[in-house]
């Protein structure tokens, strides 16, 4: 070949063309929040949490209209009941005086312990009579109950009535009487007052049963007429038990909620939102704009919560008695943000030494839009985590002020409260205690849930990686 | 970035673990060390001796609690019971009270009590605990501070039986001109305004306490405000006060009946209104003895088959309504509809759940003495049968006569103890009910509670009145007009002229004739809506023995109480 | 760095300054009596407390004599005890009550940032699962509860074991101190906990980790010098303002086991409307406040060397 013929010439050269996309959209464009959704969305537990907080909203919101029960109704009869099945009453007379049982002659001979022990009548939670025969030597007599087995250590139990008269042989109880096994001791005295060591015991079951006239006035009834003596009737059914007045349990926790939640929530969001600003101000601007910012953030901490608390209710014009929920909520806001402030602030500081930020403000970029588009969205899980946990907090604050008198009053309840109320008998009827906690919680745990779910998918630093 | 699985194998987390045991080690290493530098801090200054157990034989001390702590041992100015219980053991007056209520000599060997004054012999070998005889200035010293308006003591009143008492409280005279001297140092004389028949059960009062003055005086203003604040004449003196924590009287070895008190250490280690600490605390063989118990905890004691028992502390409890002109609760048909509609049989019973409670009937309570047996014999009260029907209607004549269509809410003060939140929450609800009335309950602590009633700031109060001193009058002149404990200045110049028959005159049979009058207008008048009498239920380790708990003077006594192995 | 210290020093003594002004005007704004009129019933006495609590001046004369005594440290009398000074009502509780805190921040800062660290590690494992199991129990039981139910745990560990292992309630030794102090040191343990962990996982996915792993630097330096340290930046930050949280709110502890604290004594001074204790106390929690915030940042600037100290 000669040199001319190997000479590349305009017909060598043919236009490439690019037949295919190399970079082609396979699905539509999503938007910052569209991905947060879908992978929000894809969080078991995020998704679990959300319906919780749904549920919640609908028990707070919807509850009281389908369980239309007053919450401070009180039910006297049954106080402190455990949640449980409906019962049964019957319907007896009204309560008469009873004479009791007295003997003209007392005994000479025979064993110190009263014999015969007995019901004078059948038991019932109106009244237990008892009567016993008179023991020789006897100066009296002292009358026990106990809910347990007083044998083999003499455990009486409860003294119900000291008789300082040997005829009298008989003893009524009307005392807080509930349709469960009681064990009533009676006890020979002497006239020093001293106990014989052997008692009579007897073993009693009394029955639920209410006249009608208390039945109407306690509304266990819907109005007076048409029950007679011996019908039986349901008295209103509490499926959460009821509290130490009898109010209803379901009732209570339904309207705390409404309470406990508009605190608990609200708050958190006002004050954490304005942290957020006043600390990214404060962290972004530096030097001495920062200093003053965060020494008037100290201020605020420094001051004592419960006294300014006071003060709000009384400039709103609340007086003893009334419920303070509003000065309560703005008297959290104004006190609490500033631990919200110091840490985003301490974000910021980090942040805006990084590499982004400084070429992001070489492109041109104003404060706010560094501020809001580049370093807040950083800030997002470590803020997330601080909202979730001002939710138990403000709960646990609104709790303590109820208290003491600074928060809702009587009989408006809250959950906080009526926690306080349940530690008291705690022991004897958990239930009391053990709803609105396990509601504190499963709320807590909710907002919990969903705070992590949220930080996964909002935060930019965690996106893209598993 | 490392996935779940890898973390075993990478040795990053492997580091990681081994970094993250070695910090927690020395972290707990350095808690322990932490906790030990201030354990030893706190045991120079807190109530180390809190680890003994409820009774120790070999100390001879016993281990108790007390609910509150005494706001003021001053006793020309203290008022609550608490402050009473302690000065009772480390003050002794000229009289005191024994096991059964009754008096017996205190620093007074022997006394006479005329129609115009009393006079009272000082037994010789009274010690105040620095060594100085106890002598008649220190009574006239005390006598005249409380009567002193500077002082501003609310139990100047009791001091008004004693000439010119009450003309220097009111600020007509010097304190100097109360009509008590010494006429030696081991004799005092005493000259009465009135004829008075009860003159020796008020000394046994706690305002009638003595106080030394030059000791006082050295104080400059601390009197009585920390354990060497206090100088002690009685069966123990304070040797440890911790404020809020604790307070330990030891036998004081200048009482001049030493020989009768048995416990070396009456140590109150724990001063808390929790009954269940202190219930767990008794549990644990931490504190020998729990009272004032409250309904709800009973069932933990019977659970512990624990013997509970009660006893009277001679308080009742009612709701008291202020009569200041102008308000509604003055108004004499809404106070009966409030009295008619009151069910205190449903209270006591079913709400309060203690069977210590007993129903209230009147102002005087069941057990006070009458002339030959129980008052409440001799004198019944006049019944009040609950009826609704005819409450409602005063309800309206109430409306009518003030002019209003609807009531006002009205602000019920109440305490927040455990009873009195049951109390007011069931009235509450009780009225709101049946007679259609809006209550706002205003629930204060102790201390602020009686500030808001002494400053009339209450629509009706739920009030505890105990006796002062052994005598009916101590209920009966509640009401009177002048009495500062009259919060509700309820003013009726007939119950005042009672009151004062019942001050003056010495005829038992006059006397009792004047209280039962008072108890009739307290009740027909409507003046306060009856509540319960209180009696504590409380749980005691039984190898202690001998302690007097009664309705009058200290409520708990342990000055004759002991220990003894074998319960 | 000397020039700092001074700096934040002249700055806190203004912000207790500050504190100190608005709580007396708070104070003075709160309508209430406090020499509640009608047991007075006479002028003279009531012109007596007047004049000893100095209310019958102006109150421009008051609020100098007032920041007068605060600068020489007298905080005046207790209204509602009238012979106990301020002064030593702070004085013998409020060691309590730091003793209490100190132990409850230990705890907490020691737990949490192990804790932390560690579910931060084993994320999404097993140890992570129960550590965040267990962290949400303790944020979401309320404090109260605690207390109560570890009393009671107590009570009954100690009746199963026939002797008394640890006391149920006061105070005075070391024993006395354990549980009271983790009770109260339990909801911030938890939150220093999540605060931790969410910290660790950021950094742990940060690019200079990344970097110094590549780099062959030794594991146990990356961990400790790199992951924890910077970790532990938040932590820190709000360790100044839960210290005092502690401090002032063992309130409900202090009341269930029994322990003389200031909480305590505060809450009840503030229902009373008991003044000089009130602006006495928060006076000095102010100033210990402000004290603690300082000590924090200086710590801050050592750990964070990216931060300068102007």
């Amino acid at each position: 070949m000669s040199a001319a013929e190997l000479q590349p010439t305009a017909a060598d050269f043919t236009k490439v063309v690019v037949a295919r996309e190399t970079h082609a959209l396979s699905r539509p464009s999503l938007s910052y929040w569209q991905d947060a959704w879908r992978c929000l969305r894809r969080n078991g537990r995020a998704v679990f949490s959300l319906w919780m907080v749904i549920a919640l909203g609908l028990f707070t919101v919807a509850g009281p209209w389908l369980w239309r029960v007053d919450p401070a109704a009180q039910d006297v009869g049954r106080i402190s009941q455990a949640p449980g099945l409906p019962a049964v009453a019957r319907v007896i007379a009204p309560y008469v005086a009873w004479p009791g049982v007295t003997v003209a002659e007392l005994p000479t001979a025979g064993s110190a312990v009263p014999s015969g022990l007995r019901l004078a009548e059948p038991a019932t939670t109106q009244a237990v009579r008892i009567a016993w025969d008179a023991a020789p030597g006897a100066a009296g007599y002292h009358v026990y109950r106990n809910l347990y087995d007083p044998a083999p250590d003499r455990a009486l139990g409860l003294p119900l009535a000291e008789i300082f008269d040997p005829h009298r042989v008989s003893f009524e109880d009307r005392f807080d009487l509930d349709p469960v096994l009681y064990w009533y001791s009676v006890v020979a005295v002497d006239r020093d007052g001293v106990e014989t060591e052997d008692y009579a015991v007897l073993v009693v079951e009394p029955l639920l049963a209410i006249s009608a006239d208390e039945a109407t006035a306690r509304g266990w009834l819907a109005d007076g007429g048409g029950v007679n003596v011996g019908d039986s009737i349901t008295p209103p059914y509490h499926p959460f038990g009821t509290d130490y007045l009898g109010r209803d349990m379901l009732a209570r926790l339904m309207h705390g909620a409404r309470v406990s939640l508009f605190i608990g929530v609200v708050a958190p969001l006002l004050f954490v939102f304005f942290g957020i600003v006043y600390g990214s101000t404060a962290g972004f601007a530096g030097g001495r704009v920062d200093q003053v910012l965060m020494r008037c953030a100290d201020f605020v901490v420094a001051l004592p919560f419960l006294l300014f608390m006071i003060l709000f209710k009384i400039a709103f014009g609340i007086g003893p008695g009334e419920s303070g929920v509003m000065p309560m909520l703005v008297a959290l806001v104004l006190l609490s943000w500033p631990s919200t402030a110091r840490l985003v602030r301490g974000q910021i500081l980090q942040i805006r030494n990084e590499g982004y930020v400084g070429a992001s403000r070489l492109l041109g970029a104003r404060t706010g839009y560094l501020v809001f588009r580049h370093m807040v969205p950083n800030t997002i899980g470590v803020i997330l985590v601080t909202l979730t946990f001002e939710v138990p907090r403000v709960i646990f604050i609104e709790a303590f002020l109820s208290f003491i008198g600074m928060g809702v009053a009587p009989p408006t309840p809250s959950w906080g409260s009526m926690s306080n109320e349940g530690i008291k008998t705690m022991l004897a009827h958990p239930h009391e205690l053990l709803f609105p906690a396990i509601f504190i919680s499963v709320t807590v745990l909710a907002f919990n849930l969903l705070g992590d779910g949220l930080r996964d998918a909002l935060d930019v630093r965690m996106r893209g990686r598993e | 970035m490392a996935t779940g699985n890898d973390t075993q194998r990478d040795p990053l987390s492997r580091a990681a673990l081994r970094q993250l045991v070695v910090l927690g080690v020395l972290s707990v290493v350095g808690f322990a060390a932490l906790l030990s530098v201030l354990g030893w801090a706190s045991s120079l200054t807190g109530s180390g001796a809190a680890a003994l157990p409820a009774i120790d034989f070999a100390t001879g001390t016993i281990t108790t609690s007390i609910r509150d702590e005494p706001p003021n041992l001053d006793s020309t100015r203290m008022t609550d019971s608490y402050s009473i219980m302690i000065s009772a053991h480390v003050i002794e007056g000229l009289l005191r009270y024994d096991a059964n209520a009754n008096l017996e000599p205190g620093v007074a060997e022997r006394w006479d009590i005329g129609t115009s004054g009393a006079t009272f012999w000082l037994r010789e070998d009274a010690m105040w605990s620095d060594g100085k005889p106890v002598t008649a200035h220190d009574f006239v010293f005390a006598w005249r501070k409380a009567v002193d308006p500077a002082t501003a003591s609310q139990y100047a009143f009791i001091l008004y039986p004693v000439k010119n008492g009450e003309a220097i409280n009111r600020g007509e005279l010097p304190p100097e001109q109360l009509a008590v001297r010494a006429v030696s140092d081991r004799v005092l004389e005493v000259e009465f305004e009135n004829p008075i028949a009860y003159f020796d059960k008020l000394v046994a009062a706690q305002t009638y306490l003595p106080v030394r003055e030059d000791f006082y005086l050295s104080r400059q203003g601390r009197y009585a405000a920390d354990a060497d604040d206090l100088l002690y004449n009685g069966p123990f003196r304070i040797t440890r006060w911790v404020h809020g924590a604790s307070l330990r009287m030891e036998k004081n070895p200048t009482y001049w009946n030493r020989d009768a008190v048995r416990l070396n250490v009456v140590d109150i280690a724990y001063i808390t209104r929790d009954a269940v600490a202190r219930l767990n605390l008794f549990q644990d063989g931490r504190l020998v003895d729990v009272d004032y118990i409250p309904g709800e905890a009973l069932d933990q004691v019977l659970q512990q088959r624990w013997s509970v028992h009660r006893y009277n502390d001679g308080s009742i409890w009612f709701l008291q309504v202020n009569h200041r002109p102008g308000l509604v609760t003055a108004n004499y048909h809404f106070r009966r509809a409030l009295q008619l509609a009151n069910d205190p049989g449903e209270l006591v019973y079913k709400v309060l759940k203690t069977p210590s409670y007993t129903v209230a009937e009147s102002l005087f309570p069941s057990f006070i003495r009458g002339e030959n047996g129980l008052f409440r014999q001799e004198h019944p009260p006049p019944t009040v049968q609950t009826d609704l029907v005819a409450a409602r209607e005063h309800l309206e004549l109430a409306k009518r006569e003030l002019g209003i269509d609807a009531f006002p809410p009205l602000v019920f003060l109440s305490d927040d103890t455990p009873a009195a939140v049951t109390h007011s929450e069931y009235v509450q609800e009780y009225m709101r009910r049946n007679l259609g009335l809006e209550l706002r309950i205003d629930r204060q602590n102790f201390r602020q509670r009686l500030a808001k009633q002494e400053a009339g700031e209450f629509d009706i109060a739920l009030y505890g009145w105990s006796s002062d001193y052994d005598d009916p009058l101590s209920f009966g002149d509640l009401f009177a007009s002048w009495n500062l404990n009259n919060h509700g200045r309820y003013n009726n110049p007939a119950l005042d002229a009672q009151v004062r028959i019942a001050q003056q005159s010495l005829d038992t049979h006059v006397r009792f004739a004047a209280f039962a009058e008072i108890q009739r207008i307290l009740i027909e008048d409507a003046v306060i809506i009856m509540g319960y009498e209180r009696g504590v239920m409380y749980v005691e380790d039984p190898r202690l023995k001998g302690v007097a708990r009664r309705a009058q003077g200290a409520s708990t006594d342990y000055t004759r109480a002991y220990i003894t192995p074998d319960p | 760095m000397l020039a700092f210290i001074l700096k934040r020093l002249v700055q806190g003594v203004i912000t207790v300054w500050f504190i100190a002004t608005a709580t007396f005007i708070a104070m003075h704004a709160v309508p209430g009596d406090p020499l509640r009129g009608e047991r007075l019933a006479n002028e003279r006495i009531r012109a007596n407390l007047q004049a000893r609590y100095g209310l019958d001046r102006p109150i421009l004369e008051q609020y100098t004599i007032y920041i007068g005594s605060m600068v020489r440290g007298d905080f005046g009398i207790s209204f509602t005890q009238q012979n106990r000074r301020v002064n030593d009502i702070i004085r013998e509780h409020f060691p309590v009550s730091a003793t209490l805190g100190i132990l409850a921040i230990a705890v907490a800062t020691f737990g949490g940032v192990l804790w932390g660290a560690l579910t931060a590690v084993y994320r999404n494992r097993l140890p992570d699962i129960v550590i965040m199991f267990l962290v949400i129990i303790g944020i979401s039981v309320p404090s109260f509860v605690v207390a109560a139910l570890s009393q009671l745990i107590l009570v009954s560990a100690n009746s199963l074991f026939g002797r008394s292992l640890l006391p149920v309630a006061g105070w005075g030794t070391v024993w006395h101190m354990l549980v009271p102090a983790l009770v109260l040191g339990l909801s911030t343990t938890a939150y220093l906990t999540r605060l931790m962990r969410s910290s660790m996982l950021e950094i742990t996915s940060a690019d200079f980790v990344r970097t110094a792993r590549a780099k062959g630097l030794p594991p146990t330096r990356i961990f400790l010098k790199h992951q924890l340290r910077n970790a532990i930046l938040p932590v820190i930050t709000v360790l100044g303002p839960q210290i005092a949280l502690i401090t002032t709110g063992g309130f409900v502890v202090e009341l269930v086991f029994s322990i003389p604290g200031l909480g305590r004594y505060f809450v009840d001074a503030v229902q009373q409307l008991d003044y000089t204790v009130i602006m006495g106390t928060t006076v000095f929690y102010g100033a210990f406040l402000v004290s603690m915030v300082i000590i924090v940042d200086i710590v801050y600037g050592f750990v964070d060397p990216r931060v300068s100290l102007e």
